[in-house]
């Protein structure tokens, strides 16, 4: 009996798989299951733009509309990878312009995207609706005067965080008066000034419009004229918010707020003046997401704020709010998930004393639902990480930096190492850790013997020796990405624990004590994993024994890349051509 | 364990040892580590550091950790950014004590004359600062109050009117014991 379902049912039934993570298991049951799948799958991610050739998934996925794709590792957003180190999307671009010009979406993170990109993107697809750009470089205003002018039926525009050559404003002037379908659009990274009257124009005809990010430039006269246009907004991002206004202005821009009915997510409000922080009043209580992260609003500020935003779910605020604050947040915003806390002095002796270890304990003594942390503290406690950790069990996500190197327990003195066994012991869903502080072996024992749901882990000064590397490696299974800064350790681990590495998407690893004998040991030894060197300051003769500085190491089909700069050296499967700087076929 | 032992107690004396600036300032006699000899030093400074770490002369050119702390550039950017712009708004200065393990930040703007900021500063470090006369300075106690300012001098604060010293200060130091009798407190 041929117990085969027919294409069609299961391409019926694939329909309704939405999560990738599903749709590649379900690729992996059988020739028929995987052929199928792979002819219905629209949305593709790729994490690591060098694990694969673009080739390989315009081949094997015919009917992509949407393509995700990550360049650089995330240490690249500290300026630990020098510039030119690689992540084009130029590539990619092409080869889909070519295999797959239906495409309809293009989300890139940590990519250098040229104005080139984004001239062959406006040229190639014809159907093309959005444009996410987060962390990338590259390109100018006149790539998106590109982008603006051709794409007819463009929905999103967002730009997150990129460094944009600015050439200007007239961009804007681009979008035809045709073009009706936006709904969103987030320039809030571009520095120069946009014309308020493109703006204008652009935002009254599309009343699809949901999500529109200003830039810093925009004043707080303009916004005012922009949200009476636009009132069914869902997400805000200000442009500055401290020009002096008359009392008719103020009172025109407060009624401006009262009848934005559906916002839900507000950020921007750069330079905020504390007397225009009522006019946020009316907008708080139906706000879920909330980023003041680039506000310099003062404690008894945030507190009147906040205490109106009873359905918060995301907050992102400065160590401005200080300990007083945050308990405010915790007896306000009972459905808090994610708090994130950004130092407000660019160093470490500017931060914020009346920000504590206290400020996170309230908030995850009183918000049930608190599941992702990101928390810059001048210093921590063992206790307040026990507590945490007993408070809120179901943590998934805990960034803690203690923003001087090797700071040990500031009450006891000790390592913090029991603080963070604490936390993945009593965090058993947890799946993204970032630890910092003083930390000896013992924490990595712990954690390699807890953190079995752990995927994500970034290290920076911490640990003696290698058995720090080794209890991470033999310890936590479902491990996928492991960033380390600075901890003595070398080799031993590293080759031991070789075979982990392919089931991992990458290592990153920077002023360890790796030798580059053990990085050829290594990419010998693992025909699946590019084993990159990366040393701007190379020996002429380079030793087996000598330290590298930096490597990226990271599992691939695609084999050694070609697009590698002068100081990146791969590691040759091949002995006898050893290292080179190019790779050959 | 006994490495970890002796270890603890080296980072005990790093801990509460009193110093200004990053690690990577310290003098070469720290830098060897506690024994672990795959321990590296501190990782590269942008600047170059010729700081002892002493902590009773003013604040050593810092040293800066590549990459540290882990914030993005575009992040790090707008808060220089509003750094240069606020010089303007609220006049926030640091204020450093003798002996004290960090800093702490005051607002110059939200006092009117000198007794409310020698109060607030006496109940910030918990200290109290003497009597001020105009040809001795600070009498009565080991804490003088000084500030650097504008030309980079350090002044005793008192001297000039009010409006003057908040518009030429650029950071506060309460300075204690022997170090603190040059500036003329006249003990």
């Amino acid at each position: 009996m041929d117990l085969r379902l027919p294409s069609k049912v299961l391409e019926h039934i694939f329909s309704f798989v939405d999560s990738n993570e599903d749709r590649n298991s379900v690729s992996l049951v059988c020739k028929s299951w995987f052929e199928t799948e792979r002819l219905t799958r629209k949305r593709v991610f790729v994490r690591n733009c060098y694990a694969v050739t673009p080739a390989a998934v315009a081949r094997r996925f015919p009917e992509m509309r949407s393509l995700t794709l990550k360049g650089k590792p995330h240490f690249a957003d500290y300026n630990l990878v020098p510039d030119g180190w690689g992540g084009y999307a130029w590539p990619w671009i092409e080869a889909m312009a070519e295999k797959s010009p239906a495409l309809e979406e293009l989300r890139l993170k940590r990519m250098v995207v040229t104005d080139e990109c984004l001239e062959k993107i406006a040229a190639s697809f014809k159907e093309f609706k959005a444009l996410v750009l987060t962390s990338c470089e590259g390109f100018s205003t006149d790539g998106l005067a590109a982008i603006a002018v051709a794409c007819r039926n463009l929905r999103e525009l967002e730009l997150r965080e990129c460094i944009v050559e600015d050439l200007g404003g007239d961009w804007l002037s681009y979008f035809p008066e045709t073009l009706t379908s936006l709904v969103s659009l987030d320039f809030s990274c571009l520095d120069s000034e946009v014309k308020l009257s493109d703006l204008e124009l652009l935002v009254s005809r599309s009343p699809n419009l949901k999500s529109l990010k200003l830039n810093r430039d925009v004043s707080l006269d303009a916004l005012g004229s922009l949200l009476r246009l636009a009132p069914q907004l869902v997400e805000l991002g200000t442009g500055s918010f401290s020009d002096k206004l008359d009392q008719e202005a103020v009172s025109k821009l407060s009624q401006a707020f009262t009848e934005l009915k559906e916002l839900k997510s507000l950020s921007g409000l750069w330079d905020v003046l504390p007397e225009y922080i009522p006019l946020l009043y009316s907008v708080c209580p139906g706000l879920t997401s909330l980023n003041l992260s680039y506000a310099t609003v003062q404690m008894p500020d945030l507190v009147e704020l906040l205490s109106r935003c009873s359905n918060l779910q995301k907050l992102w605020v400065m160590d401005l709010i200080e300990d007083k604050g945050l308990e405010a947040v915790a007896s306000s915003c009972k459905e808090l998930r994610e708090l994130r806390v950004f130092p407000s002095g660019a160093d470490v002796d500017e931060t914020n004393v009346a920000l504590t270890e206290q400020g996170l304990v309230s908030v995850s003594e009183a918000c049930p639902n608190l599941e992702s942390v990101l928390y810059f503290c001048a210093q921590f406690t063992n206790e307040a990480l026990v507590t945490i950790a007993r408070n809120r069990p179901n943590l998934k996500c805990v960034r803690l930096c203690v923003m001087e190197p090797f700071a040990p327990d500031h009450k006891t003195q000790q390592p913090l190492d029991e603080g963070f066994k604490a936390i993945v012991e009593g965090c058993k869903g947890l799946q993204r850790l970032s630890v910092s502080g003083l930390l000896t072996d013992k924490a990595f024992e712990y954690i390699g013997t807890h953190g079995k749901k752990l995927r994500m882990l970034s290290i920076a000064f911490a640990g003696d020796s290698d058995l720090m590397l080794h209890h991470l490696l033999s310890g936590c299974e479902s491990l996928n990405k492991l960033e380390i800064r600075d901890c003595p350790f070398g080799d031993t681990a590293l080759l031991e624990n070789a075979a982990k590495l392919e089931t991992m998407r990458s290592l990153w690893m920077s002023s360890c004590g790796v030798s580059f004998g053990a990085c050829k040991l290594l990419s010998q030894k693992m025909p699946k994993l590019n084993v990159e060197v990366i040393d701007e300051h190379p020996l002429k003769t380079r030793p087996d024994s000598s330290p590298v500085e930096k490597i990226y190491i990271y599992r691939t089909l695609a084999g050694p890349r070609l697009d590698m700069p002068e100081f990146v050296w791969t590691i040759h499967k091949n002995p006898e051509i050893g290292v080179s700087n190019l790779a050959i076929e | 364990m006994e490495n970890v032992g002796v270890c603890d107690e080296f980072v005990n004396l790093k801990a509460t040892e009193l110093r200004l600036g990053l690690p990577g300032t310290e003098d070469e006699k720290q830098k060897v580590s506690c024994g672990k000899s795959n321990k590296r030093a501190l990782p590269e400074t942008e600047k170059d550091i010729e700081s002892t770490g002493k902590t009773e002369t003013a604040s050593p050119p810092k040293a800066q950790i590549v990459g540290w702390p882990p914030v993005r550039s575009y992040r790090k950017n707008s808060i220089q950014t509003k750094k240069n712009e606020a010089e303007g708004q609220g006049m926030y200065v640091k204020v450093s004590m003798d002996g004290a393990p960090y800093l702490r930040k005051i607002d110059l703007t939200m006092y009117k004359q000198y007794p409310e900021l020698m109060k607030s500063l006496e109940n910030m470090f918990k200290f109290s600062v003497g009597e001020y006369f105009e040809r001795e300075g600070y009498k009565g106690s080991d804490f003088v109050p000084t500030y650097e300012d504008k030309d980079g001098d350090w002044m005793l604060v008192g001297d000039v009117p009010w409006e003057m010293f908040v518009s030429s200060c650029k950071r506060l130091r309460i300075m204690k014991g022997s170090e603190a009798k040059g500036l003329g407190c006249g003990v």
